[in-house]
């Protein structure tokens, strides 16, 4: 989540929904994103809304944040009213979630199971950073009734983890899938960064090599982004650090492509790979496919039938405005039926299952794309635009052309 | 007492026109005169009176000429000084030789910091041809860096008197200006004509006012020319009434008489088009025309041509508009529409020249608010054909691609004034430009005059930026047509995926073929964005292939990441590409931004803009 929030309209003080959002509420999937903005060093490339401790001013300490996110999942109850369908998927994002003590997240999970239920099979994940979990933390998410682990593994190689101001160990990240495993996870992510100033391609298979022998059923792989006002951004800047190569960023994505596959783990999205199809990320899915989520948090976005909004960005105003009994969220829009066409088009084409081709309405960029070698002949006669390989690299070109 | 228009007697009509060059102070000194000769009071005074139009006064340009009538004073005699202010650049030098015409003095203005300019020398040749008398000034003489001494004995060698005759002023404080007054009604003799000959009066400028219609600025040579009267355009044969007739000091007043001999004034008749009342031509009376008109009329004869596209297509009515408008006050100006594959509708234009094309295409995006793309200037060629057929080609595309004979391309007289230091790095540059050196002469001790004969097409490609840059700034340069000749030229084009395209292609020498291919096809390469497909860029001279380029295929284009916080503004983004795409011109399947016409089609400023 960039720290950069989008423009939009003005929310009214009691967070109250337009009409359209809450219509047919329950007849979509329903989840809950929870920022947890903390972290005890900032990472140079990072420009989430996260904070250290120095950064915090007072009434967003640490202690106070589980009671504070409680607070906004009342406000959700009350603001989606009676209907509230049960929540088939929960996610713990940041920021660092596991800095919290684990009762914190189980007690913030808790809430959502009380205000809403959980449905029976339902996801629940967190982000963790591979040196700030051990096996006791982790038998106390699993029996708070966590189901999935997202590891920040980033690379196996200890010169890349230095320019990611990453601090674990190369080895650590294998360690702590073991002791997910071992703490009954069934399902664990590893995140994985290519294209990192400095990393060579040898480095970037070095680092596949790990996360797969850790034995993941999931694995995300994204290509260093430079954002501005970052550390990494100065550097680069500075000439401190080569600027990262698109051409370079396209043969480490295939070499991902190609050693996943190899290793029993199939595509779902452009960064996404799953050993099955039980491993895919449903809470991910849900964001994909415009499915309804409420975001918990300091600048946490969230999404409920075409009304998207997004809470003010530091901690100590989210909690002032809760305790003041005012909706923490800074400005929401509520989408066109043209906006949700262009979002379903630039979310779902990056999926396996890609975009029923009667839904787009140009014939001559579909035809081009697929003479190009952009999409897939076999699933182009069933009447779905799915991406080849060659095409996920050039999903966004493709987009364009696609609502131009 | 100021005497009344229509009964001055020519005795104390005395008629001057100031050379100068383009920021030697001509402005600030015809300010002083007006301030000093108590026309225009301290309040009214602004900077720059006489300029009227915006880009006039921004860039120290004078486009139009204008005629201010002055009294003055010398001893119990009173005095009609008319100031006819010239035009100071290249393109414009026959509305130069016709504002020269209606004078009988020159006022020759040089800074005193720089010396005399080759813009400046060429129009002094121009007074000294049409037996003007001279008056020599150094102007700014009050500037720590002036050098009267060095810059006089300049000028007494140039026009052949004593350094001692050269006048100082400082157009600025306003020393020296009222000698410079009596200087003039002493030294220009009045003019002379036949008072009682049908009347022929010379326009030597013309402009078009929205809401009077065409201004018609004239020197009565014979005759008179009264009030309500039916005029007659002696070389079109067209006839007008008489609206108003008048003189300028400096605002515009009516003469209820009329105006006599040695007057200068304007008239107003009511034509809407500058083309109806042409520089040069001779106006007479439809009651008593005269027989035989004034000499010199020339028709205005553009010299570079260009095309003028519009960013945005939709804009190519607005365009059009925007040129029959500036047409109405400019006749020299011609257009009409073509069709670039690559740009889409436009207008191919010809202008006297490269500021001339400046200062259009700037009044079109200022004065219009249009966004434009010009393609590279081109001179006119005449291509002679195998079969004997000839053609006229404006625009290099047209270049026929039939067994060509001959090709004739127009040719310059360029003068160059520098210092003598940079004798060598001229002469390089001009052999460069297919010069041929006529001849070389020292100004003073340490500057030189340079004549060459040169190709026009060599001239409008970027010379002058080469010129300046050779010489630290120093060179200034001034050119005439000079007839044509025959040259080995070739059309070169560029291909984008084997795809020519139509803006790009140039008419050059055999011999600079290559380099023009190489070159172009670099910055192409630098210019467009990489595509999801290899695109290959290709010179060519007909079907033989000179240079090659590549740019590689793209292969990544999308973003990592896409969770939920990041929709909104990923969906924002490409709301903004789809903005973008739009001011994409497509070269077969090449997307080609604008700003890739823009960058490879300029040639940087190409000519002598002021220094500000």
């Amino acid at each position: 989540m960039p720290s950069t929030l989008p423009d939009g309209d003005p929310v009214p003080p009691s967070g109250e929904l337009p009409a359209s959002a809450l219509d047919g509420l329950g007849g979509r999937s329903f989840g809950f994103y929870v920022h947890v903005p903390f972290c005890v060093t900032r990472c140079g490339y990072c420009d989430f809304n996260t904070y250290t401790a120095s950064e915090l001013g007072p009434g967003a300490s640490h202690a106070d944040y589980a009671a504070t996110a409680v607070e906004e999942v009342r406000r959700a109850r009350a603001a989606l009213g009676a209907a509230g369908p049960p929540v088939e998927t929960v996610f713990f994002g940041g920021g660092t979630p596991t800095l919290l003590p684990a009762r914190d997240l189980v007690r913030i999970l808790r809430a959502i199971d009380e205000e809403f239920g959980l449905a029976p099979d339902a996801e629940v994940t967190t982000e963790a950073n591979p040196e700030s979990v051990d096996p006791a933390y982790l038998a106390e998410l699993r029996s708070g009734g966590f189901t999935r682990m997202s590891f920040g593994m980033q690379s196996a190689r200890e010169h890349v983890l230095r320019v990611l101001d990453r601090h674990h160990t190369p080895g650590r990240a294998a360690q702590a899938v073991r002791e997910a495993r071992d703490a009954g996870f069934e399902h664990v992510n590893l995140d994985l960064i290519y294209s990192t100033p400095g990393e060579s391609d040898d480095d970037w298979r070095a680092s596949l090599a790990a996360a797969i022998e850790a034995g993941p059923d999931h694995v995300s792989a994204y290509s260093l982004i430079v954002e501005e006002g970052t550390r990494l951004a100065a550097r680069i800047r500075r000439g401190e650090l080569p600027m990262p190569d698109d051409d370079v960023a396209a043969d480490r994505y295939l070499i991902a492509e190609s050693m996943l596959t190899e290793a029993g783990f199939h595509w779902y999205e452009v960064s996404n790979w799953a050993s099955a199809e039980a491993g895919r990320c449903r809470h991910n899915l849900l964001y994909w496919t415009g499915g309804d989520w409420w975001g918990v948090g300091p600048g946490a976005h969230s999404h409920v039938g075409g009304t998207r909004w997004w809470n003010v960005k530091h901690p100590a105003a989210y909690a002032q405005r809760l305790a003041a009994g005012v909706s923490p969220a800074h400005a929401r829009e509520v989408l066109t039926p043209e906006d949700r066409t262009v979002e379903r088009i630039m979310l779902e084409l990056r999926l396996a299952e890609g975009f029923p081709l009667a839904e787009l309405d140009r014939p001559a960029v579909v035809a081009r794309a697929l003479a190009d070698g952009l999409l897939e002949t076999e699933p182009f006669k069933r009447g779905r635009a799915v991406l080849t390989l060659r095409g996920r690299l050039l999903a966004d070109a493709l987009v364009r052309d696609l609502v131009s | 007492m100021r005497i009344q228009p229509g009964q001055t007697d020519p005795a104390v009509i005395r008629n001057f026109c100031i050379i100068a060059h383009i920021d030697h102070g001509k402005s600030t000194l015809a300010d002083r005169m007006l301030q000093i000769t108590g026309v225009v009071d301290d309040r009214s005074m602004r900077a720059q009176y006489l300029d009227r139009m915006d880009i006039e006064r921004e860039r120290g340009i004078t486009i139009k000429s204008q005629a201010v009538r002055l009294p003055w004073k010398v001893g119990e005699t009173d005095y009609v000084l008319n100031m006819i202010d010239t035009p100071g650049h290249v393109d414009f030098t026959y509305e130069v030789s016709r504002s020269l015409q209606a004078c009988e003095g020159a006022i020759l203005l040089v800074d005193a910091a720089q010396g005399i300019e080759a813009q400046t020398l060429a129009n002094l040749y121009l007074a000294m041809n049409a037996d003007l008398t001279i008056i020599p000034v150094l102007n700014k003489i009050d500037l720590p860096a002036a050098q009267p001494e060095k810059y006089a004995a300049e000028l007494a060698h140039l026009i052949g008197c004593e350094p001692e005759d050269v006048l100082k002023v400082s157009g600025k404080t306003g020393v020296g200006v009222r000698e410079l007054l009596d200087h003039v009604v002493a030294s220009v003799p009045a003019p002379v004509g036949d008072a009682a000959a049908p009347a022929r009066a010379l326009i030597f400028d013309s402009v078009y006012d929205t809401y009077r219609g065409v201004i018609t600025y004239v020197r009565v040579m014979d005759g008179h020319l009264g009030k309500r009267e039916r005029i007659l355009m002696m070389s079109t044969g067209a006839a007008h009434e008489t609206l108003e007739i008048g003189v300028i000091s400096p605002e515009p007043k009516i003469a209820d008489k009329g105006l006599g001999v040695g007057e200068v004034g304007y008239l107003i008749t009511g034509v809407k088009d500058v083309r109806q009342s042409r520089v040069g031509d001779t106006v007479t009376s439809v009651s008593r025309s005269a027989t035989e008109p004034l000499g010199g009329y020339e028709h205005p004869k553009p010299m570079v041509f260009s095309g003028l596209y519009p960013i945005d297509g939709d804009d190519y009515p607005e365009l059009r508009e925007a040129l029959d408008k500036l047409q109405l006050n400019d006749a020299a100006l011609v257009y009409e529409p073509e069709t670039s594959a690559a740009l889409g509708f436009g207008f191919r234009c010809g202008f006297l020249g490269l500021l001339h094309m400046e200062i259009v295409r700037e009044r079109l995006e200022r004065e219009f608010n249009l966004s434009l793309i010009s393609t590279a200037p081109n001179v006119v060629y005449q291509v002679v054909m195998e079969d004997g057929k000839e053609v006229t080609v404006t625009n290099p595309s047209e270049f026929p691609t039939g067994k060509v004979d001959k090709v004739f391309e127009p040719v310059t007289k360029a003068t160059v004034l520098v210092p003598s230091e940079f004798i060598g790095a001229i002469m390089e540059l001009c052999q460069n430009r297919r010069g041929n050196l006529q001849g070389m002469d020292y100004l003073s001790e340490d500057r030189v005059e340079i004549r060459y004969t040169m190709p026009l097409g060599e001239i409008i490609f970027d010379f002058f930026d080469q010129l300046k840059s050779r010489t630290r700034g120093y060179a200034s340069l001034d050119y005439e047509p000079f007839g044509e000749q025959e040259a080995d030229l070739v059309k070169v084009d560029i291909l984008l995926q084997g795809e020519a395209v139509d803006a790009f292609s140039a008419i050059v020498h055999k011999d600079k073929a290559y380099g023009y291919g190489v070159e172009m096809a670099k910055k192409l390469r630098e210019l467009i964005p990489r595509q999801q497909f290899e695109v290959p860029i290709q010179a060519a001279i007909g079907a033989r292939v000179i240079a090659r380029e590549n740019i590689r295929a793209i292969r990544k284009d999308v973003l990592a990441k896409c969770y939920g916080g990041d929709i909104s503004r990923k969906r924002k983004l490409l709301e903004k590409q789809k903005e973008g795409k739009k001011r994409m011109k497509m070269v077969g399947r090449v997307e080609v931004p604008q700003e890739a016409f823009v960058a490879a089609l300029s040639t940087e400023s190409s000519t002598d803009k002021p220094k500000k």
